[in-house]
């Protein structure tokens, strides 16, 4: 394929990637509500549309006409570039992953993903480490005692757990050799004994898998580890200074975040893309996506439940359960898989 | 196809401001970092050299030196925490008690 | 062509941040501009071919490093740096002659080295690879950074910690 054909396809998956990715911030939020309702015997948004499904539109609209304003004692070159580097990091993970198999279209052979790095899990781990330079700056340029105590509790904590989240990948990639997120996701295609599909949390890595639930939850400051954003302990944390756009910003970093933990947890240890093919090709072109999706949904089903069930932990319990519990355990993980696979092959 | 010498003068003007910026700063922290900026010159050109002569083991050792300015930096910024706790100051000129 | 587009491009970022850290008054923007720096650096690595350093560059150095440098400066609420009197003659004479220094040597470099040119990715280096040298060739150095990190985190946790007080101590005792 030419130059320019690859350049057109790319822009084209790029545009579509984060036309996706943004109504599914906007619906994982419409979710969130009408979830966490339910579990509190309430309706949540039901007036908007049917089953409020239009919610979401009226609230981007709310946010667009609030009063924007600066106060006037913050650091004001980086009180706005924060939001929008938490944006930018947080929409840039979607960049290397796979949704699905190779795809024909139009006579352009391509893969459903917008680019295949070999070492797309670095990179998304790289992008992880550096959303924390949002909230870090946010909570120091607001000029607000509670912000700068929200901001300094919610980046210790994300650099914290992003050692245990990274220790917890290991385990995944002994098994599959490679950093590539495709060949990660090949890796776990067929089934053993007929019918157990060969995903990774099947073949042992459990364990990993726990470590990664828990871990993913403080990454992104979600229920029970959100005391860097709780309004009864620190007003609003790193965003109390802000408003209108530059908050909304901050709000789908937060689900975008959500979204990329998700996918990256379906893709390494739930099988990614595989499930049962069936029908004409069209439709087994289309299926994957349907698969892929529906695991997606599942994880950040799973995230609301937790966030309406329990409640938060202190700051100091956090952090010791990320450094004596959740560390050594991803090591034991790491080093169980590493004798395993050495001894079998 | 960019010639070897092109990445070595890059890595020398990095080291070059990393220098300056560790003769003229007086701010203790902002000195720290110009050392940083060394150690990325310095790292710069070994993988220069390694992808000139086709030794893997340049890239190996930017992985020990991106190590061993970890541990720096860890340690340097808890001394100039301990400083800034009994002299109040960060500025490089204030911390003089041992002058004569 | 484009090899050396993309180099000089970021190659001028690069040069960019790190005469900005020399200029910047307030040491969060000579904090900022040195990640700049980090991350123009990765690509330069990517154009060589070393990819997983490049990765390693943005997750260690930009990721971990610089956060560490970010924390103390919003830590120590570090203001804005006052200029001492002391340094003028470092700036007069100083700055031009680390100008003329440096165009001297990459003259030199540019004109007088009969090195070849490197191609765009001329050595992969493939997690696999750099992994196999690590655990084999250089196995005794691998051994020692980890206790030499673990020093530090030791060395970090003891001298940033809060002193306890002494009076009660000796009361105790």
């Amino acid at each position: 394929m030419g130059v320019e054909t690859f350049i057109l396809v790319s822009v084209i998956k790029i545009v579509i990637a984060l036309a996706v990715l943004l109504t599914a911030v906007a619906y994982s939020v419409w979710l969130e509500r009408k979830v966490v309702g339910h579990m509190q015997n309430r309706w949540g948004p039901t007036r908007v549309g049917p089953f409020g499904l239009l919610q979401p539109l009226a609230d981007g609209l709310k946010f667009i006409f609030k009063e924007d304003l600066t106060p006037p004692h913050v650091y004001r070159p980086l009180y706005i570039a924060a939001p929008m580097l938490a944006l930018i990091f947080a929409l840039t993970s979607i960049a290397v992953v796979p949704v699905g198999n190779w795809v024909s279209v139009a006579g352009v052979h391509t893969p459903l993903q917008i680019t295949d790095v070999n070492i797309g899990l670095l990179i998304i781990l790289g992008v992880t480490s550096l959303g924390v330079y949002g909230v870090a700056l946010a909570g120091w340029s607001s000029n607000n005692k509670y912000s700068l105590l929200g901001g300094l509790r919610a980046s210790a904590q994300m650099v914290s757990y992003e050692i245990a989240l990274g220790l917890s990948l290991v385990g995944v990639l002994i098994m599959a050799g490679s950093f590539s997120l495709r060949d990660i996701v090949d890796a776990q295609g067929g089934h053993f004994w007929g019918f157990i599909p060969r995903w990774n949390i099947f073949q042992g890595q459990i364990v990993a898998f726990f470590v990664y639930l828990m871990a993913a939850y403080a990454e992104t400051n979600r229920v029970p580890f959100d005391l860097p954003e709780a309004e009864t302990e620190l007003v609003a944390g790193y965003h109390t200074e802000y408003s209108s756009m530059k908050f909304a910003m901050f709000f789908m970093a937060e689900y975008a975040n959500m979204i990329t933990v998700a996918c990256l947890a379906s893709l390494l240890f739930l099988g990614g893309w595989h499930g049962p093919l069936f029908g004409p090709p069209m439709l087994q072109a289309v299926l994957p996506l349907f698969w892929f999706g529906l695991r997606i949904f599942a994880f950040i089903f799973i995230y609301i439940w937790v966030r309406g069930t329990l409640p938060r932990f202190r700051y100091d319990q956090l952090m010791a359960f990320g450094w004596k519990f959740l560390l050594p355990l991803a090591m034991a993980n790491l080093v169980v898989t590493a004798l395993v696979v050495a001894l079998r092959s | 196809m960019v010639p070897l010498s092109y990445y070595l003068v890059l890595s020398g003007i990095l080291f070059a401001c990393g220098v300056t910026g560790f003769l003229i700063k007086r701010n203790l922290i902002t000195i720290f970092m110009s050392i940083e900026l060394m150690l990325n010159g310095v790292n710069l050109s070994f993988v220069a050299f390694a992808a000139h002569w086709h030794a893997l083991s340049g890239q190996v050792f930017v992985f020990f030196v991106m190590v061993v300015a970890a541990a720096e930096s860890a340690v340097g910024l808890a001394i100039i925490i301990a400083v800034f706790r009994t002299r109040e100051t960060l500025n490089v000129d204030q911390v003089n008690l041992l002058k004569l | 062509m484009l090899h050396l587009i993309l180099f000089l491009a970021f190659g001028a970022v690069c040069v960019a941040g790190a005469v900005n850290l020399l200029v910047q008054r307030h040491p969060i923007n000579s904090a900022l501009s040195l990640v700049v720096v980090m991350g123009s650096l990765a690509v330069e690595y990517l154009l060589l071919g070393a990819e997983f350093v490049a990765a390693v560059q943005i997750i260690v150095y930009a990721g971990a490093i610089m956060v560490l440098f970010v924390f103390v400066i919003m830590l120590l609420n570090a203001g804005e740096e006052e200029y001492s009197n002391k340094s003028r003659v470092a700036h007069v004479v100083g700055i031009p002659g680390v100008l003329i220094g440096c165009v001297l040597i990459g003259w030199v470099l540019v004109e007088r080295s009969h090195t070849e040119a490197v191609a765009v990715g001329a050595l992969p280096g493939a997690p696999k690879d750099i992994g196999w040298l690590l655990f084999h060739d250089y196995l005794l150095p691998f051994e020692v950074t980890s206790i030499l990190v673990l020093i530090a985190i030791m060395g970090a946790v003891v001298l940033a910690g809060r002193p306890e007080p002494v009076q009660q101590s000796k009361k105790e005792s």
